[in-house]
């Protein structure tokens, strides 16, 4: 079985303008939602506790709040989490108490909200100081990420490889915590870290491509610029879908059966390896062909291109 | 081959069981012998709970259950059963055969949020730390003065300096001379404001540095001693950035318990030894007026006087070390002035008379009784050492008669340990409790095996034998990534198993990179072994390039991530190495397996 059963010859940079007014739009819009709306940061950033009982039957949540108003939580947020019976209890940090008995007291009034016996699924706390300092790595890793991969493909390929793959990885990037931002989806360490492996995957894409706009530029004669990016990006589109394809179908799989908790992470990765592959076609070799790569950037100096002057 | 079947070795421990259990361990009183193994079977059958088996180790005793409803349940009957002098860990112990223990091979390490535990991170106040250290000089220079008779006007503390102000500028001077003589370790300086003659002592920063990391050292074992009281096997305590403390407890499950733990005070007492009134009259309940019973650490009665020469409070410091003259193992410690002049007097009347210490711990310790949570306050007082006073002395005593180096050791951190060296503040706390490691595995499990089956389908039938080849590479991945996580006993979170599904989606790419590039040459005309060594060769340098870019990515996520992150960002790594190697040398050899070597008219691609 084949995607394609013989060359595609889709005019990829045809459709650049357009790709890139949408590209545009989109990190726009995006930043404009976490600017305007800002993310719904979870408690390992804002600081914060966290409570996760397990009740024995289906627990009315109205329930679960007129106890927790009673124990002198009236700013819990309260919701199901995964099942009827389990319920997830968010108490905002609070100054003049202790943190660390906050959740003791808030469970032991949880016990009481539901006939049958309570369980304590999880407690998650975290001191206001130790959640800024996790922003502040958080951003830093991304940054050196970033850095780092700017680094090595300026080394390996040519700067403005370098410019264009960190162009598409902070559009992805930018897009992937816009829809966070826009639905209100909840943002916490693991979607941090799924960004993070967004940068990776998406930029895995992106080289796949400049490895063989690279090969191209050398082997092809004749051809502009354009029409050697163009038939790199139908040379590698195969194998650019099915890569995409069956990160994807992992990734359907621990969205659906990887738990409550993973919900984030998997959903991040979704957006991301979707974002990462349009934008390793598009914004990627877009941005490349703007900053006006041309053969003679790319014609081997040093040994570099052994495999290619192999060739006949 | 070999690569695959040490993989398969090393992974193999993975798929035992692993039982809830628990570890029942004695304490300095109380021994676990078959005795022991007796009363807990005999405890447990009379409750209807099924022991799966139960193995006697050194000390130790591993009940293994089949389930984490009875491993809990016989805790609760265990703990009325045995008492306080057994602590009762919770803990899930591996059937791994022991062959496969010998040549090292265990299954791997799961993080707290698999198999359920408590994570706290502790800040230390280390400004405390320091200002505790500056108000002590603060004493030690008046007394200093006042023993050498230098008048002063004033001492206070001022921002990062005590200032001692004196009158004339000769009697600074001296007392420049004395300071400097006495506290090498503090930076002075001579200052004139007004009419006031100062002296500005400051600690160096090397002092200050070695003050809060004795801070942090002190509490991180002040804390490991609270926490091995506790019971729980394999407790995680380590320090974290400069002044952070990590402490992990992997099944258990009641942070109160643990946080009560950790608020605990504890403090030491010097106290005479009396030896004019027997013990065995003390036992028998005459005790006499003005002294008290109290117990060594080995249990054996012992008679100290009521009252006290000097507290723990005024330790400033203990160190353990070895005796210069006779070359025995000693505890060297160093009171503050108060306590040096106490220390003084009574010793210069007690020559050759035994003094003891005493470690007395205090905390609130809530149980169940009758259903309700019940909290009361528990003292342990216990007696740590006697030793004789040989000659009298001050602020600075070598207590000596110690077995090992290992005793004394033991002292010095008892000594220090006594209190917090520095106020300690919860700043993040994690607790997972079973049922939800449980689920987590479960799911963990789960999504992998459901992503795997997807990808192989979608595989074999994309790419016909070269995907079946490819899936082959798939699972070796997965039993390499597996062997080495558990070689390497790097922990397994939940978001580690994620990394593992990630890198389940992204393995076949390898592969679906080299496939697409034969397709490509056998499009353009090549034959098909050509084709095959064009695709791998040309194929390399991309592959090569993709992947040491995601590398970049998951050392960044290793370095900078806390917890989750790094369980991630540690599957992810391993994951792209096995990958890579199975994606290029391992399928390559297959292949070459299938269609080498002979003259092929068509590839099944």
């Amino acid at each position: 079985m084949q995607i394609f059963k013989r060359k595609t010859e889709i005019d990829f940079m045809g459709k650049r303008k357009l790709a890139a007014i949408l590209s545009v739009l989109l990190v726009l819009i995006s930043l404009g939602s976490v600017l305007v709306r800002g993310l719904s940061l979870g408690i390992d950033f804002t600081g914060g506790t966290l409570v996760e009982v397990g009740y024995a039957e289906a627990a009315e949540l109205s329930k679960v709040r007129g106890v927790l108003g009673e124990g002198g939580f009236g700013d819990a947020q309260v919701q199901h989490f995964g099942t009827s019976r389990d319920v997830l209890v968010r108490l905002p940090p609070q100054a003049e108490l202790a943190s660390a008995e906050l959740s003791d007291r808030a469970f032991t009034a949880l016990k009481q909200a539901q006939a049958g016996e309570a369980t304590l699924r999880r407690v998650e706390f975290v001191g206001p100081q130790v959640g800024d300092e996790l922003t502040e790595d958080g951003g830093l890793a991304m940054l050196y990420a970033l850095i780092g991969i700017l680094v090595y493909v300026a080394l390996r390929f040519e700067y403005r490889f370098a410019l264009g793959s960190v162009i598409a990885l902070v559009h992805d990037v930018l897009i992937t915590l816009g829809i966070f931002s826009m639905f209100q989806i909840e943002f916490d360490l693991t979607v941090l870290a799924a960004l993070l492996a967004v940068i990776g995957y998406s930029l895995n894409d992106t080289i796949v491509v400049f490895d063989r706009i690279r090969e191209n530029f050398r082997k092809m004669r004749k051809g502009s610029a354009v029409e050697i990016i163009n038939s790199s990006l139908n040379q590698t589109l195969a194998r650019t879908l099915m890569t995409s394809l069956t990160t994807l179908l992992v990734l359907v799989a621990l969205f659906v059966f990887g738990g409550e908790i993973i919900h984030g992470f998997a959903f991040a990765l979704i957006i991301g390896v979707l974002v990462g592959t349009y934008s390793s076609i598009y914004v990627a070799s877009t941005a490349v062909l703007m900053l006006g790569i041309s053969k003679a950037d790319l014609m081997p100096v040093v040994k570099e291109g052994a495999e290619v002057d192999a060739e006949p | 081959m070999v690569l695959v079947l040490f993989g398969l070795l090393y992974a193999l421990p993975n798929v035992f069981d692993q039982d809830p259990s628990l570890e029942i361990s004695g304490s300095r009183r109380a021994t676990v012998g078959s005795a022991t193994e007796q009363t807990v079977r005999t405890a447990l059958d009379k409750a209807n709970i099924a022991i799966k088996s139960t193995d006697a180790g050194d000390d130790k005793l591993l009940v293994r259950f089949n389930d984490s409803e009875s491993q809990l349940r016989a805790k609760e009957i265990l703990e009325t059963t045995l008492g306080g002098d057994y602590t009762q860990a919770l803990t899930l112990s591996t059937d791994v055969p022991g062959w496969l223990q010998t040549v090292g091979a265990l299954p791997m390490y799961l993080g707290l949020d698999l198999r359920g535990g408590i994570h706290v991170l502790i800040d230390v106040d280390m400004d405390a730390a320091v200002s505790q250290a500056m108000e002590r000089y603060n004493g030690d220079l008046r007394t200093l003065l006042r023993d050498e008779k230098l008048r002063y006007s004033r001492v206070a503390v001022r921002d990062d300096a005590i200032l001692v102000s004196f009158k004339e500028a000769g009697l600074r001077d001296q007392a420049l001379d004395v300071i400097g003589n006495e506290y090498r370790d503090l930076q002075l300086e001579a200052l004139d404001e007004g009419e006031e003659f100062l002296v500005q002592a400051k600690m160096s920063p090397s002092e200050q540095r070695a003050v809060k990391k004795f801070a942090l050292d002190q509490n991180i074992t002040t804390l490991r001693n609270r926490v091995n009281a506790l019971g729980v096997s394999e407790p995680v305590i380590q320090q974290q950035g400069e002044r952070r403390i990590v402490v992990q407890l992997p099944g258990a499950q009641d942070p109160s318990k643990l946080k009560e733990l950790l608020g605990a005070t504890a403090t030491l007492e010097y106290r005479l030894e009396d030896t004019e009134h027997s013990v065995e009259d003390a036992l028998a309940g005459r005790v006499p007026p003005g002294s008290r019973l109290y117990q060594t650490r080995d249990g054996r009665p012992i008679l100290l006087k009521r009252r006290v020469i000097v507290t723990g409070n005024q330790i400033t410091d203990a160190s353990s070390g070895f005796d210069q003259r006779t070359g025995s193992p000693m505890v060297s410690v160093s009171l503050d002035s108060q306590g040096a002049r106490r220390m003084r007097n009574v010793t210069t009347e007690n020559v050759n008379k035994p003094m003891a210490v005493v470690f007395i711990e205090t905390r609130k310790d809530t149980r169940l009784v009758n259903g309700q949570p019940v909290t009361r306050k528990v003292q342990v007082e216990e007696v740590i050492s006697v030793a004789n006073i040989i000659e009298p002395f001050g602020r600075r005593f070598q207590t000596t008669g110690l077995d090992s180096p290992e005793e004394a050791h033991d002292l010095a951190l008892l000594l220090r340990a006594g209190a917090l060296a520095a106020p300690i503040d919860i700043v993040e706390e994690r607790t997972i409790g079973p049922s939800l490691g449980q689920d987590n595995i479960d799911q963990g499990f789960a999504s992998v095996l459901i992503g795997l089956a997807v990808v192989m389908i979608f595989m074999a039938i994309y790419y016909k034998v070269f995907g079946l080849v490819a899936n082959m590479a798939l699972l070796t991945n997965l039993v390499f990534i597996v062997a080495v996580l558990s070689m390497l006993q790097a922990t397994l979170t939940l978001p580690g198993i994620a990394g593992i599904v990630l890198t389940v989606g992204m393995a076949v790419d390898a592969n679906v990179l080299i496939f697409e590039r034969i397709r490509e040459e056998i499009r353009n005309g090549s034959t098909p072994q050509a084709s095959i060594f064009a695709g791998y060769e040309k194929a390399l340098s991309t592959i090569v390039d993709a992947n040491i870019t995601t590398l970049i990515a998951a050392v960044v996520l290793f370095s900078f991530g806390t917890g989750p992150i790094k369980g991630f960002a540690v599957t992810l790594f391993i994951g792209i190495l096995t990958s890579m190697f199975t994606a290029i040398v391992g399928t390559r050899a297959v292949i070459n397996l299938i269609y080498g070597g002979k003259r092929v008219a068509r590839l099944s691609i």
